[in-house]
C-alpha cells in the first residue's frame, strides 16, 4: 500500500520545485548594490561640462538615478512618466546618459523634454559597470547619504513609481 | 561552389563580428583574455558568454576586462570585480556553497535516487535472468 504511495510523493516532489519557480523571471536579477553605498564617481555634466558631478556632489537629499540613452526605444516609454513625476510630484531626477554621444544625447533632450536636474555624462559606459548597469533603462533609488536602496531594471510605469519609488523617496526624506 | 563558400563564410560572421578589435601583448595573452570571457556570462543575454555576446553592455565589459588585463590584474582579480557590481550570476561555474549546493550536487544525487529504486526494483523480481531464458515465459 505505502508502495504505491512512491509515485505520488515523486510526483509531488516534482511539482513542488516546478510550482516555486513560477511566477519568477530569471532574467531579473538582484543587485549586488542594494543596501550598499553606491560607487564613487566623478564625471562632467552633458549639458554644463564645467559642473563635475560625484557621489558627494549629489547627496544631501534622495534621488532617483535614470539610466537612459538616446538610442534606447525604451528610455522613450518611460520619459513622459519621469517628467511628470518631476513636474507634479517634485521628484529629484537624476539622469546617467550611458554609452551615448552628447551631442545625440541633448538632440533627445531638446526632442523629448529635459526632467533632470543633473545628467551624469558616461559616453564609454565606465560608471555603468561600476553601477552593475546592464541595459538601459534602468533606475536606482540613492538615499541622501548614497546608500543604494532599490533597483530597477527596464521601464518605470506608473505602478512601479507608485509602489515602489516615490514610496522609498519619501521615505528617505529626512 | 562559391554559394557554399558564401554560406561558410556566413556561419563564421558573427563571432567575428562580435569582437572589438583589441591589441594584445602576445599569444598566450590573446588564449588568456578568450578563455576569461567564455567563463563570464552576458547579463543581458543570459545564455551567451561574454565571448560570444554582440549585446552592448558585453562589448564594454570586454573593453574593461582587457583594459584590466593590460595593467597586470590576474584572471581572479578580474572575476572578483565583475562579482562585486554584477553578482555571482556572472559566472558560468559557480563556486560551490550552500546556496548552490542543489545545483552542483541534485543531478548527482537524482541519479543517485533513481539508480537506487532500479537496483532495488530489480532485486524484488528476482532473478530476471533466469526467468528470461526460461522457454515457459514466452
Amino acid at each position: 500500500m505505502l508502495r504505491a504511495l512512491i509515485p505520488l510523493a515523486v510526483f509531488a516532489l516534482i511539482g513542488l520545485v516546478l510550482w516555486s519557480g513560477i511566477g519568477k523571471d530569471p532574467s531579473i536579477l538582484p543587485s549586488t548594490l542594494i543596501g550598499s553605498p553606491a560607487p564613487e564617481f566623478s564625471a562632467p555634466d552633458l549639458r554644463d561640462p564645467s559642473r563635475i558631478h560625484s557621489k558627494a556632489s549629489l547627496g544631501g537629499a534622495p534621488y532617483l538615478l535614470n539610466v537612459f540613452a538616446s538610442w534606447c526605444p525604451s528610455c522613450r516609454v518611460e520619459h513622459p512618466i519621469l517628467d511628470r513625476y518631476v513636474r507634479e510630484r517634485g521628484l529629484r531626477l537624476v539622469g546617467l546618459n550611458w554609452k551615448d554621444d552628447a551631442e545625440s544625447g541633448l538632440a533627445w533632450l531638446k526632442q523629448f523634454g529635459d526632467p533632470y536636474s543633473e545628467i551624469i555624462y558616461d559616453p564609454n559606459g565606465r560608471i555603468g559597470i561600476d553601477f552593475g548597469v546592464t541595459a538601459a533603462p534602468e533606475s536606482f533609488v540613492i538615499d541622501a547619504d548614497g546608500t543604494v536602496l532599490y533597483k530597477h531594471i527596464g521601464v518605470l510605469t506608473v505602478e512601479d513609481m507608485e509602489t515602489k519609488v516615490m514610496p522609498l523617496l519619501q521615505g528617505a526624506t529626512p | 561552389m562559391k554559394i557554399l563558400w558564401f554560406l561558410v563564410l556566413l556561419a563564421l560572421a558573427p563571432p567575428l563580428l562580435a569582437i572589438e578589435p583589441l591589441e594584445f601583448a602576445d599569444r598566450s595573452e590573446e588564449v588568456r583574455f578568450q578563455k576569461l570571457l567564455r567563463e563570464l556570462r552576458c547579463l543581458q543575454c543570459q545564455n551567451q558568454s561574454l565571448a560570444d555576446s554582440e549585446a552592448n553592455v558585453a562589448g564594454g565589459l570586454r573593453q574593461e576586462i582587457h583594459r584590466q588585463m593590460q595593467s597586470g590584474k590576474s584572471d581572479d582579480e578580474i572575476k572578483a570585480f565583475l562579482v562585486a557590481r554584477y553578482g555571482e550570476f556572472v559566472l558560468y561555474n559557480p563556486p560551490v556553497k550552500r546556496s548552490t549546493w542543489l545545483l552542483w550536487f541534485g543531478p548527482g544525487a537524482i541519479l543517485l535516487l533513481g539508480g537506487l529504486a532500479l537496483v532495488v526494483h530489480l532485486r524484488k523480481r528476482g532473478h530476471p535472468a533466469a526467468a528470461a531464458s526460461s522457454a515457459d515465459d514466452w
